[in-house]
């Protein structure tokens, strides 16, 4: 009865996209509603730019798509995704098993190293012993925090979970926490900023742990949707071949960040 | 028909018993569901978590009596000087008083902790000073955010319950010879409260209610530990569904316990 | 004090112009849930006095349930909530998925909230017209539509009007909370202006002195509305 009932609706739904296809339909391309520069921030007008929205759009491009850029909290980017609210998650996100579980992933699209960084006026490296007794910011729901979380748990007097990772750069600068641990390239950012340049620096990248570290960056899609996730794949391809990928890429950094 | 146009025959349905036909319906339908919510939702993070939900029930627990407790004491001056109080500082009083109730809480208290914070990060003899230490983490803030919102809040209940004492009882402790301090204490403070206390359980009510933006400055309440469940466990429903239940049974007890108070403070007269 | 002009500007690179951008959208979401809260008080009210038995215990149920629960909690269940379960009927009837805006999510949100309070206040309104007048119009021989129209409505309205305002000032204030699921009303955006320009104090000043406006233009506004539905009442003696 029940497997009638599936085989019904799902009848239902098929016919209902065939009939659906024939109208434009406009993918909406999920990106943290907070400013993640210099991947995706909003500037004085409203408008969200950076590299990734760059990509997004050579990217869509490519696959004929129409996206819109739709800023989702990040906390809650995941469950917006399974919920239909978004079709697609662009947004600096990290291949993990543990999000697979729940969601596919593209093949990466960049890849960046976790670093650790903190004021000046102290050393120490970005090392369990090193970070021994200090508080630690990280942004919540990120491969930075699940690693700190294993790795500096035991050690920290705190972790403390930051909605985005500017706000864990501000209580940096404030003083408020000794160190905090995201992607390099993001960080590398803030140090160039005259906030950054003021008060901090790099204290090395932490030991690579792919496990929990992921194996780069990838665009987020439901499991169901894989006829989206080969035209992505085939997408990135093309874009990576054309020299679209680096022409953006020129824009925003003075390496390639698509990594080996 | 004739309910509707006779209101007083309207019967509270708490007033009720529980055990009438259609209750016994309701609460099968209740208990169907909640054995649906238990089979097929996905509970088995709940014991991993058991240890640190009770520690963020008791953090949320210590900011709300904290800050209620705290800023009530702030209110009763605040509803005073509205009063009694010289023309400037009754502006005032009242001017902090439509400020704080007239702008969202949340607004208040990322401005004391980003914008208040990030301030006093720039002078170096507040970072050099014994306070450091407590101003460099995030409950100061969310604590001084919730107080004075309660403060506001409760001042104006309080202006309310001052003015609202009978005179001739004022007049009458003045006839006795009473001082001016001794009338405040024995009298007027007094009955204000007990004025007052009514509508303490709602705005006690609305303070808990308020406690979880305290997460959004990474105080860890049991809001936050709900948050950090549901980004650990990628679930969506079932940690917030858990989360409303933590918090009408918060709210449930908070009202019984209030009500059993007020039965045991005497009433006389209006 | 120029560069903090330069900032609050109307036009880019100053973010003045997406503060105000935000406050509409605030305005927006507080104005459609303050209505689709009225809808559902109304019909709430109506119910808890005049429904069957099952259908007043359904609703206080709904009643005690959001007036427990933090806000902050019911928004994100119900943004969550509320358009998986659209999205599953859409689903089950074999029509596409369709998109649900934020705003319209927010109104949706934000009116359930004030639904369970309005229908509080519009209860204890209609239970606080005296007897004496309903009576009358029933001896006058009016129907109960007629009697509901032309007296409960009216004479209810003055002792409804403070609770409802006060709900309206809920109704724009909790708006800030769907700062927290990622619409981009005044809270967020002005978070957000804040975190680019570093100028935390500036904005957050800024985006308050914008909604204490709000505030106060609306006790004006809310100050003549109840004279005027106050006409012809006694005036109770207040101290």
């Amino acid at each position: 009865m029940k497997d009638l009932l599936k085989a019904t609706a799902i009848a239902l739904a098929v016919s209902a996209a065939a009939f659906g296809s024939a109208a434009a339909q406009e993918l909406k391309i999920g990106v943290a509603a907070e400013p993640y520069p210099p991947f995706s921030s909003p500037d004085a007008s409203g408008k969200w730019v950076g590299w990734e929205i760059d990509f997004i759009d050579a990217l869509c491009a490519e696959a004929k798509e129409k996206c819109v850029v739709t800023p989702v909290a990040w906390d809650g980017i995941i469950p917006a995704l399974t919920s239909k609210k978004i079709d697609a998650i662009i947004g600096s996100m990290s291949i993990t098993a543990e999000r697979e579980k729940t969601i596919a992933f593209s093949d990466k699209y960049y890849n960046t190293p976790a670093t650790v960084i903190g004021p000046k006026s102290e050393k120490f490296t970005a090392t369990p012993e090193g970070l021994k007794g200090k508080i630690l910011g990280v942004q919540v729901s990120t491969v930075s925090a699940d690693y700190a979380k294993k790795y500096f748990a035991p050690v920290v007097s705190e972790i403390k979970e930051y909605q985005t990772q500017d706000e864990a750069n501000q209580d940096l600068a404030a003083g408020r926490i000794d160190a905090t641990q995201a992607d390099l390239i993001t960080l590398q950012a803030f140090l160039d900023s005259e906030q950054g340049k003021a008060c901090c620096e790099s204290k090395g990248n932490v030991k690579d742990d792919p496990e929990i570290l992921g194996t780069g960056i990838g665009i987020g899609l439901r499991k169901e949707d894989t006829a989206l996730k080969d035209k992505f794949n085939a997408a990135i391809k093309a874009v990576r071949a054309n020299g679209t990928y680096d022409k953006i890429s020129k824009k925003y950094f003075a390496f390639d960040i698509y990594g080996n | 028909m004739s309910e509707a146009q006779n209101p007083a025959t309207y019967v509270a349905p708490k007033a009720r018993s529980l055990f009438e036909p259609h209750r016994l319906f309701l609460m099968a339908v209740a208990a169907v569901l909640v054995f649906c919510v238990a089979w097929f939702m996905r509970w088995d993070w709940l014991p991993r978590y058991q240890e640190r939900l009770i520690y963020g029930i008791g953090e949320t627990l210590l900011m709300l009596f904290s800050t209620a407790i705290v800023g009530f004491l702030f209110a009763v001056p605040l509803g005073l000087v509205q009063v009694t109080g010289p023309k400037p500082l009754a502006w005032a009083a009242s001017g902090f008083c439509t400020l704080i109730r007239g702008t969202p809480l949340l607004l208040q208290l990322w401005l004391l902790y980003y914008g208040l914070g990030s301030l006093f990060a720039q002078y170096p003899e507040i970072r050099s000073s014994f306070l450091w230490p407590y101003l460099r983490q995030a409950w100061p803030y969310g604590f001084a955010a919730l107080m004075i919102s309660f403060a506001a809040y409760e001042g104006e209940v309080m202006r309310g319950a001052f003015a609202g004492v009978p005179r001739g009882e004022l007049e009458a402790a003045r006839a006795y010879g009473m001082g001016p301090f001794t009338l405040f204490r024995r009298i007027w403070l007094p009955r204000a409260i007990h004025r007052a206390l009514p509508t303490l359980t709602g705005e006690t009510v609305l303070q808990l209610k308020s406690t979880p933006l305290v997460a959004t400055v990474t105080v860890v309440d049991v809001y936050a530990i709900i948050s950090r469940v549901r980004q650990e466990t990628f679930l969506t429903y079932e940690p917030l569904l858990l989360l409303a239940l933590i918090y009408l049974c918060l709210t449930g007890i908070l009202v019984f316990a209030f009500r059993q108070l007020e039965n045991r403070i005497p009433t006389r007269g209006a | 004090m120029d560069a903090t002009l330069k900032l609050l500007s109307l036009w880019s690179p100053g973010w003045g112009g997406v503060l105000l951008t935000g406050l509409l959208h605030s305005l927006q979401v507080a104005f459609g849930g303050y209505l689709l809260g009225l809808l559902i008080g109304t019909g709430g009210a109506a119910g808890k006095l005049w429904g069957g038995p099952i259908l007043r215990d359904l609703l206080e149920v709904y009643t005690t349930v959001v007036r427990g629960v933090p806000e902050l909690v019911l928004i994100l269940i119900l943004y969550y909530a509320g358009t998986d379960a659209v999205n599953h009927l859409t689903a089950l009837i074999g029509l596409p998925s369709v998109d649900i805006s934020g705003l319209a999510a927010g109104i949706f949100v934000i009116g359930v909230v004030q639904g369970a309070y309005s229908t509080e206040v519009l209860r204890g309104a209609i239970l606080s017209v005296p007897q004496g007048q309903l009576e009358a119009a029933r001896a006058y021989g009016m129907s109960p539509l007629l009697s509901l129209r032309r007296i409960t409505l009216p004479a209810m309205l003055p002792y409804a009007l403070p609770g409802l305002s006060n709900l309206w000032m809920i109704a724009t204030k909790d708006t800030a909370l769907l700062a927290v699921v990622g619409f981009a009303e005044l809270t967020l955006v002005t978070r957000q202006a804040a975190g680019t320009t570093k100028a935390y104090l500036t904005f957050f000043l800024a985006a308050g002195a914008l909604y204490l406006a709000v505030t106060l233009l609306s006790n004006l506004l809310i100050g003549l509305l109840e004279k005027r539905a106050r006409r012809g009442l006694v005036r109770q003696g207040g101290a």
